[in-house]
């Protein structure tokens, strides 16, 4: 049986010098699986994000991505985890204003020879690839993937941050607020569009929010509070 | 890393604007600093080949640098004179292959008039193996047969055939023309880039005629007509100084001692690189200290380069948490910024190259006809490239700061961006 797309078991984290901020005893993401994760803003959403990609280590406990224990190991290594089954889709701005769609969407196979010999194994080349995510989040039109990412409007910026997090077939999607900058009616089509296309690269997916009314749409949704996060007071 | 400098290079595309100007300064601060160095390289060859192909230079006894300076630079007054008779004893020295005698002491608007025989025109070098060129004209032949230098010829506007009238003495102010024996300028000289250029030349006999009516400075009685004036013995009583050239160089050494222990008068013999060299070394502080300024001008140009970079770092955080994010370790956040103010540097230091040489192509004309300095566009010589690989890692350096700067803060910021 394949390993869960990530695994988190006794997790402890807190700022040098701050109170206990996280503290999760057991947080498991299937492959496949859509999870909602909700809180307010300060309770460590964005610090689990970082935890969960590497770029902090936590106090105690283990994280596992896809398997390959993501802390107690050294940054290098860690980096090397994100880079190969990771993909991150920010809040906004998710695009470097100087390179072309196309050269964003393929950022991570710059820096993982892993996605980019997937993506070079399932698509046959690296622009193939890119344009083949592009046309399912229905960017492939207008020669968008020429364009620099600069000339998007931001709901095409969100859909392309989606397509970059997805080249390459990474294990684990982690998504910190995507739909924030998007009306109503474009939040649902860019969730769609982020399931199906999560569906179809088999990865799970991690979408942090405090919208509540985007809950439904997923197959699990967990209270950050009800995992031991925002623990507040809880001396350390 | 070639993704890093794919990404270094589209980074820098896109700022264009400030990229050309940060890339500009560099270039123009790299051109002045290696126009400089070929300029001094230039002069202090040309100044050590003033002389050249003349073994020793004979005056009066006194300092070497002082009798450089008046014989070869016509410059400050001769301590003594030579007298004709030890001149001809050692003229006709065996070993001795020729001898120019100079006699100073008049001048005509500013420049000096050099006393001579035709012997300058035949044996003089410069400048390795150049020997004096006549750009119009003939060596003189006549009493009052005059030749003047590039610089004479050119900034008092004279031609063939002008009339010039030598004066008394070489003050400011001069109080007597001798202007009862006028000359004729039958000779102009190509430009030598040495003292030549700024010499009216005339022959020994004619000092002595031009004088032979004058007793303590003052004119006595008329000027003696042509035909007296071939009567008379017109061989000088001295000289200032003479150049010496020697059959074979290994007596340079042999003659010098002659000259120096000569008993009826006390004389001084120089051989004229080693003096050259001396009165470089004195001169030389200028050249430094021009060197130094262009280095300044370079360090003022890394810094805005280093401005440039550091300006852009703020907004580029969030930049650095999106490579984060699709797998860039802080080495490379760190490697992109160092490679981008190398680029920066690079670019601006070949540009600056081609500046320089552009220039110099350009220019080279106007400053072998202006200065005489033979400076030609070319391959840079050892010391560009030195000068160069010092720019170089100077940008590396000052690419250290930024690039350390976005590090810890990639570090600090991971994927989240805190402002």
């Amino acid at each position: 049986m394949a390993a869960p797309v990530l695994g988190i078991e006794g997790l402890r984290f807190a700022w040098p010098g701050g109170p206990r901020l996280l503290s999760l005893d057991r947080f498991v993401i299937e492959r496949d699986e859509h999870v909602f994760l909700f809180g307010p803003s300060g309770s460590g959403k964005s610090t689990l994000l970082n935890l969960v990609a590497g770029t902090l280590a936590p106090d105690a406990g283990s994280i596992r991505i896809d398997g390959e224990p993501m802390s107690g190991r050294p940054e290098r290594l860690r980096d090397r985890l994100r880079a190969d089954r990771l993909g991150v889709v920010f809040q906004m701005f998710n695009l470097l204003p100087y390179l072309s769609v196309r050269d964003n969407v393929l950022l991570p196979c710059r820096f993982s020879a892993r996605r980019r010999e997937r993506a070079v194994a399932r698509h046959g080349s690296l622009a193939r690839a890119a344009d083949h995510l592009l046309d399912a989040l229905g960017l492939g039109t207008d020669g968008i993937a020429r364009r620099t990412a600069a000339t998007l409007s931001v709901g095409q910026q969100q859909r392309v941050a989606a397509a970059r997090a997805l080249v390459g077939e990474p294990a684990l999607v982690i998504a910190d607020e995507p739909t924030s900058a998007l009306d109503l009616d474009a939040r649902e089509a860019f969730l769609r569009l982020l399931f199906a296309e999560c569906r179809a690269a088999g990865a799970g997916l991690l979408f942090v929010s405090h919208d509540h009314s985007l809950k439904p749409l997923f197959d699990r949704a967990v209270a950050l509070a009800d995992l031991g996060g925002a623990t507040d007071g809880d001396a350390a | 890393m070639n993704a890093l400098a794919k990404l270094a290079l589209a980074s820098l595309r896109n700022r264009r604007f400030t990229v050309a100007l940060t890339i500009a300064s560099i270039a123009i601060s790299t051109a002045l600093l290696l126009g400089v160095e070929r300029l001094r390289q230039e002069a202090r060859e040309g100044f050590l080949r003033t002389v050249s192909g003349t073994d020793l230079i004979v005056g009066a006894r006194s300092n070497p640098v002082q009798l450089l300076l008046y014989a070869v630079f016509r410059v400050g007054e001769p301590t003594n004179n030579v007298s004709w008779e030890s001149y001809r004893t050692f003229a006709e020295r065996p070993g001795v292959a020729w001898t120019i005698p100079i006699s100073l002491g008049d001048s005509h608007r500013g420049f000096r008039v050099v006393g001579t025989s035709t012997a300058y025109f035949e044996h003089l070098r410069f400048a390795g193996d150049r020997r004096l060129e006549f750009a119009e004209g003939r060596p003189f032949e006549a009493i009052h047969d005059a030749v003047v230098g590039a610089d004479v010829a050119e900034r008092l506007r004279y031609r063939i055939g002008d009339r010039i009238v030598v004066a008394h003495g070489t003050g400011r102010t001069v109080l007597a023309e001798h202007d009862d024996q006028p000359f004729t300028i039958v000779g102009i000289l190509k430009r030598t880039g040495t003292p030549v250029d700024q010499s009216v030349h005339v022959s020994l006999a004619a000092l002595e005629a031009i004088h032979s009516n004058w007793r303590f400075g003052t004119r006595i009685g008329e000027a003696p007509s042509d035909a007296e004036l071939a009567a008379m013995d017109l061989t000088p009583r001295s000289i200032t100084a003479f150049f010496v050239g020697l059959e074979s160089k290994v007596g340079v050494f042999a003659l010098q001692r002659a000259v120096n222990e000569y008993r009826p008068e006390p004389l001084s013999a120089i051989m004229p690189g080693v003096a050259l060299q001396q009165l470089w070394r004195l001169l030389g502080t200028v050249e430094r200290a021009l060197l130094v300024t262009a280095a300044c001008v370079v360090l003022a140009g890394l810094l805005g380069m280093l401005t440039a970079v550091l300006a852009t770092l703020n907004e580029r955080r969030r930049e650095m948490a999106i490579l984060r994010s699709v797998g860039a370790r802080p080495a490379h956040v760190f490697g992109l910024l160092l490679l981008e103010a190398v680029l920066l540097t690079a670019l601006g230091a070949l540009a600056g190259l081609l500046l320089m040489n552009g220039a110099l192509a350009g220019l080279s004309g106007w400053l072998e006809a202006r200065f005489g300095l033979y400076a030609a566009a070319g391959w840079p010589t050892i010391a560009e490239w030195r000068l160069l690989g010092l720019i170089l890692a100077a940008g590396l350096v000052a690419g250290l700061v930024p690039a350390w700067l976005a590090y810890r803060r990639s570090v600090a910021d991971g994927l989240t961006v805190r402002t």
